[in-house]
């Protein structure tokens, strides 16, 4: 790792102003970002940890009824005090990485990073949910921008995830066991609007929505409803882990899990 | 450098540190606490696994200036002040539950974790919970089992024998 300047900032307004120096970065819980600047991929001046700011912390239900998720809050947080009011998020949590990982990691971090691969992005698309920033708020459908890359502008941080809760909600997972990423994983949600279907893992786009399947899904709610819809291998991943082909494959399987696990 | 201070193993320490040190070298290089392995240093294989507050996480992944004024749980503070083992620590070796031993003080750590919050885990959530801790000479059989005996449980139906 090349050498930087490190601060700790307690509150928002003092992360701001920490991450407005030249090629600063915010900090969350480092599970990609330091492994990352070891291998020199990332260089940056400074880094602000946002771990020390208690009003990122935690769990809460707003009036409305939502689920508001503390950008700072560790996967294993969320997985348990999440389990009571959104348990289809609270089970996403509880299975990014391993236990080490999930007690480091953030919501913040991962959302912001944008993985291609990564969990949270899924549910985040699947909810409808909405980022919240120093200076806005984004709704989850214009947050994501491709692969590692989303709308937050330089200094920008995410202060919390806000989560409506649906009536029926599912996330398909299959693992790629060695990385503990999602080769293919499918986040669908049933709204009373709705349903939202998202996928993680499979596009070189990032996460994106399966807006036929969620056409489908809103005349019928049946797994038979994907008969005859398919993904365009075309804009796929394929890697030694797996072909472009059998990831279109496997979203068509994995959202047929969810509707299942949903029904 | 900034000092950074913690407690580890019930110690009060403390020490100079760039922003880039990470918990792992602090406590290996600066405190000489080389029970915390590091094998990969890309946060897969778990042999660097301490506790941070209780919690267990992977030490060449978080920065020593993190754990500023924490409460640092290592492998060196497992077993008692006269070198008896602790429970996992023996029911490590009574069921042979290492053989290079690389991976053990990460395994043991993760172990004690687990425990911590469910002292009488199934076969399957202690595998499940080690999927951060990898071995490559046991084969995990006799590490589960090691866990499970540790834990007062009837290890004789384990996959392994």
């Amino acid at each position: 790792m090349y050498s930087f300047e490190f601060e700790k900032p307690s509150t928002i307004a003092d992360a701001v102003a920490a991450l407005a120096s030249e090629d600063a970065q915010a900090l969350g819980g480092g599970q990609t970002l330091i492994p990352t600047m070891k291998q020199r991929l990332a260089a940056p001046s400074k880094l602000v940890s946002v771990s020390g700011i208690a009003e990122m912390q935690g769990v809460c239900i707003e009036d409305d009824g939502s689920v508001a998720i503390g950008g700072a809050t560790t996967h294993a947080r969320v997985a348990v005090e999440a389990a009571g009011s959104y348990p289809a998020l609270a089970a996403v949590a509880g299975q990014i990485g391993d236990p080490a990982v999930r007690n480091r990691g953030t919501i913040g971090g991962s959302v912001a990073n944008n993985d291609p691969a990564a969990c949270y992005p899924a549910c985040v698309l699947g909810s409808g949910a909405t980022i919240v920033t120093n200076t806005r708020q984004i709704a989850a459908d214009d947050f994501f921008q491709g692969m590692f890359t989303t709308v937050l502008e330089e200094g920008e941080i995410i202060t919390s995830v806000r989560f409506p809760v649906p009536q029926a909600a599912s996330y398909q997972k299959f693992l790629q066991p060695a990385s503990r990423f999602a080769l293919v994983g499918v986040y669908l949600a049933r709204f009373a609007d709705g349903v939202r279907v998202a996928v993680t893992g499979a596009s070189e786009d990032g996460v994106f929505r399966w807006s036929e399947a969620e056409e489908a899904l809103n005349k019928e709610f049946r797994p038979d409803a994907l008969m005859g819809l398919h993904i365009n291998p075309a804009n796929m991943i394929g890697d030694l882990h797996g072909s472009k082909e059998y990831r279109a494959h496997l979203v068509g399987v994995m959202t047929k899990r969810a509707i299942e696990a949903c029904s | 450098m900034t000092q950074v201070s913690m407690t580890v193993n019930g110690k009060a320490v403390s020490g100079d540190v760039e922003g880039r040190t990470l918990l792992s070298s602090f406590l290996r290089d600066q405190l000489s606490l080389t029970g915390t392995h590091v094998g990969c240093d890309t946060a897969q294989c778990g042999a660097c696994v301490v506790h941070v507050n209780g919690e267990a996480i992977k030490s060449c992944n978080m920065l020593a200036l993190e754990a500023d004024g924490a409460d640092v749980g290592t492998i060196e503070g497992q077993a008692a002040e006269d070198g008896t083992l602790n429970v996992i620590q023996q029911a490590f070796q009574d069921h042979h539950g290492l053989q290079c031993g690389f991976c053990t003080p990460g395994m043991v750590m993760s172990a004690a974790a687990l425990l911590k919050d469910n002292p009488r885990p199934t076969e399957g959530e202690i595998r499940k919970y080690l999927e951060g801790n990898l071995c490559r000479c046991t084969g995990y059989h006799n590490i589960v089992k090691a866990i499970m005996a540790a834990s007062g449980q009837d290890v004789s139906s384990i996959a392994a024998e």
